[in-house]
């Protein structure tokens, strides 16, 4: 048998939300769900939620898909907040929390 | 000696014996200088021959001079140099007799084949020394639609005269090869090889 | 005579190489056309078009994107193929490196072109000489009938499951590639069964996710697994010598495996030649022989790995002998030269030439080799360039 360079290392072993010294909080008051946040987070730590009871802007928005953030793999690297158009993301200090 | 008895016995003249014969064409772009040389290596394989067929590699463009490479031998060919002194030269185009020695090499009494009318290389001091035959393949090529008048594509035709006056391959097997390697008008291509073959004349 | 009972084809060396990819059963192909391979692409492209392959074919825009996309899918467990010439190899230099990092079987035919500048589309061994050190197993061969057959047994070399390590297959540009002459086609049904289908341990499933050549810092394995692709490289002369005995037998061949010595037994001097000048260099040893002159010739088929043993046992017990190098390379003295002189050391004492020949294209003659035979049969030793500075 040869050896090969492949690992398997499944990602429940390896949580990155250690990595992290700035967290994202999405204000679902402000956010309009137009994931784009859900597009552009690298480390695909942005899921799709439905039914959830969130604040929303207006009525139209209770029965829309919304974005959250899976903390245990969100590194922190701000990327989603500097791209959501609506600066519905904030980037908290992880000690303030 | 065994060959020479065959050869007067059973004059069964395509015996290449254990020579190898080495043919050159010349043509220019567009002709089938080219596709002649691979024709009549396949109707020599057809034979159960060994042979080789290469085109010499310039640039291409239609009109300028080409030159192609047939080997044949009852075994396996091992050489892969150019073609130096060659044992037959084709000549496609008779024109590129003042551009390039098409005689380069040639062995002396080589045959020089030309798709020509008769008058126009009687005495032609370059072919003094060589056994020169000639057939109008271009006539022959434009009586069967083959290429258009000013193109005429007389590789075909020139090959039925090759069968007559080598001995070196059978017109049957040029007449198959041809019907494999012909793109489209295979009738009008067998006929034109089959005029040559009647018409090439030795001068 | 050829065997009449065989099934003969006259093809060029291009179109056995795309034929060999179909009995061998390929079922991805991506290549980037350039000249003088450009005719095995399109040949594949035609088969796979008409439904006579049953493959898939991807347009790439570079050489580079073709050996990446080769590697996925061969990840994916599928047997795949390229065909690639001069700059278009060095364009995926980065990815060829990868491929063999992974252990990925993949094969490419080489149709090996001289590298510019100046520009030159012509027979040279450069291309390839410059990857030798990639990971990649090299196969040279010097007739269109071993275009098909190298193709054939590459496969089955490269997915053994002790080496799995790519393999590039060459042939020279023109001389082969565009040269047309008798090829036997081996039978499909046969050539399936001998190759098997691909069994890739680790290809990627979607059961079992897994990260595939990672971030390995200097004391995670990143030295062992360089030493294991060198020791299954030169498990692979072994290997080849076994299947091509398989190989032969079944398809009633004589492919001669990693080397071939001609007329070796009893020769005081021979030639080491790569590629197709060794079909005109035998063609001189016959001739010389016939005047007498006790001369051979050993022939590299396997390069990488080099079969560094049988080369000692061919020229064990020579008086000289000369290494004919095709391709341009900037150290003290040719690739192949310094191969076997480095096989050859603290072992052998034998006066030895290094000849450079042939490079662009340029022809090598049957009176280059007899010059070639007559300056090692009077001892002359070093880099000596044939046929320059005459036009
Ligand atoms: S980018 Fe901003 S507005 Fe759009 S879904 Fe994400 S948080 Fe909401
Ligand atoms: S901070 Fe970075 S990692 Fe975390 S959710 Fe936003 S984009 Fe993803």
């Amino acid at each position: 048998m040869v050896l090969v360079p492949t690992a398997y290392a499944p990602s429940s072993n390896n949580k990155t939300s250690s990595w992290r010294t700035t967290k994202p909080v999405i204000d679902y008051g402000k956010c309009t769900r137009c994931m784009i946040c859900w597009k552009f987070c690298p480390d695909v730590a942005i899921g799709v939620t439905q039914g959830m009871n969130l604040e929303f802007p207006n009525e139209r928005f209770a029965k829309m898909e919304a974005p959250y953030i899976d903390y245990d793999y969100c590194k922190g690297c701000g990327i989603c907040a500097n791209e959501c158009p609506f600066d519905a993301i904030d980037m908290v200090q992880e000690s303030e929390m | 000696m065994m060959n020479l008895v065959i050869y007067l016995f059973n004059f069964s003249i395509w015996d290449l014996g254990n020579k190898m014969y080495e043919i050159r064409f010349h043509g220019r772009g567009g002709q089938g200088a080219v596709t002649a040389s691979k024709i009549l290596a396949t109707a020599a394989f057809k034979e159960g021959k060994w042979v080789t067929s290469f085109p010499f590699y310039g640039t291409e463009r239609r009109g300028a001079p080409v030159a192609a490479f047939t080997r044949i031998d009852n075994n396996k060919v091992e050489l892969r140099t150019q073609i130096y002194s060659p044992d037959t030269v084709i000549l496609l185009d008779k024109s590129l007799m003042n551009i390039i020695n098409v005689t380069d090499g040639l062995k002396e009494n080589g045959l020089i084949l030309i798709n020509s009318r008769k008058n126009d290389v009687l005495n032609h001091p370059e072919l003094k020394k060589f056994k020169v035959a000639v057939v109008d393949a271009t006539s022959i090529a434009i009586r069967n639609r083959l290429g258009d008048p000013a193109h005429p594509i007389v590789n075909t035709a020139i090959l039925g005269a090759y069968a007559k006056i080598s001995g070196i391959v059978k017109l049957e097997s040029i007449i198959e090869a041809t019907k494999d390697l012909s793109p489209s008008k295979i009738n009008e291509n067998i006929n034109a090889v089959k005029q040559a073959y009647d018409e090439v004349e030795v001068i | 005579m050829r065997n009449m009972n065989k099934n003969w084809n006259i093809m060029t060396g291009n179109e056995a190489v795309a034929l060999a990819t179909k009995l061998a059963g390929v079922r991805f192909v991506s290549a980037y056309p350039i000249t003088p391979q450009t005719a095995i692409v399109e040949k594949i492209a035609e088969m796979v078009a008409n439904e006579k392959m049953d493959a898939k074919f991807i347009e790439v825009e570079s050489e580079h994107s073709a050996m990446a996309s080769v590697m996925g899918s061969e990840l994916a467990g599928v047997r795949s193929f390229t065909a690639s010439s001069s700059h278009g190899i060095l364009y995926m230099h980065e990815m060829l490196n990868w491929v063999a990092g992974m252990r990925l079987p993949i094969l490419m035919a080489v149709v090996n072109r001289s590298i510019g500048p100046p520009w030159n589309i012509w027979a040279d061994h450069s291309d390839t000489m410059i990857q030798r050190d990639t990971g990649w197993m090299q196969l040279y061969g010097e007739s269109n009938q071993e275009a098909m057959d190298t193709i054939i047994l590459g496969y089955k070399l490269a997915e053994h499951k002790d080496i799995l390590l790519p393999i590039m297959v060459m042939q020279d540009a023109f001389t082969l590639s565009h040269t047309s002459e008798p090829v036997e086609i081996r039978d499909e049904m046969v050539v399936r069964e001998f190759l098997g289908d691909l069994n890739l341990p680790f290809k990627i499933d979607t059961n079992r996710p897994m990260g595939y050549g990672s971030l390995m810092p200097p004391d995670g394995p990143f030295m062992e697994l360089k030493m294991d692709m060198k020791k299954s490289m030169y498990s692979a002369v072994d290997r080849f010598v076994e299947i091509t005995k398989e190989f032969n037998d079944l398809f009633d061949a004589n492919f001669p495996g990693p080397v071939e010595g001609f007329m070796m037994e009893d020769a005081d001097y021979a030639l080491i030649t790569l590629g197709s000048i060794s079909s005109t260099a035998k063609y001189v040893v016959r001739n010389l022989r016939n005047q007498g002159k006790k001369v051979g010739l050993l022939r590299i088929l396997l390069y990488r790995p080099f079969p560094k043993d049988l080369v000692i046992s061919y020229l064990r017990g020579l008086k000289g002998f000369g290494v004919v190098d095709r391709s341009s390379t900037y150290g003290p003295y040719g690739s192949l030269y310094m191969d076997v002189i480095s096989s050859i050391y603290g072992k052998l004492e034998i006066p030895a030439a290094n000849f450079v020949a042939g490079l662009g294209g340029r022809d090598v003659r049957v009176k280059d080799f007899e010059e070639m035979f007559t300056k090692i049969m009077e001892g002359e030793e070093g880099e000596i360039w044939i046929n320059v500075g005459v036009k």
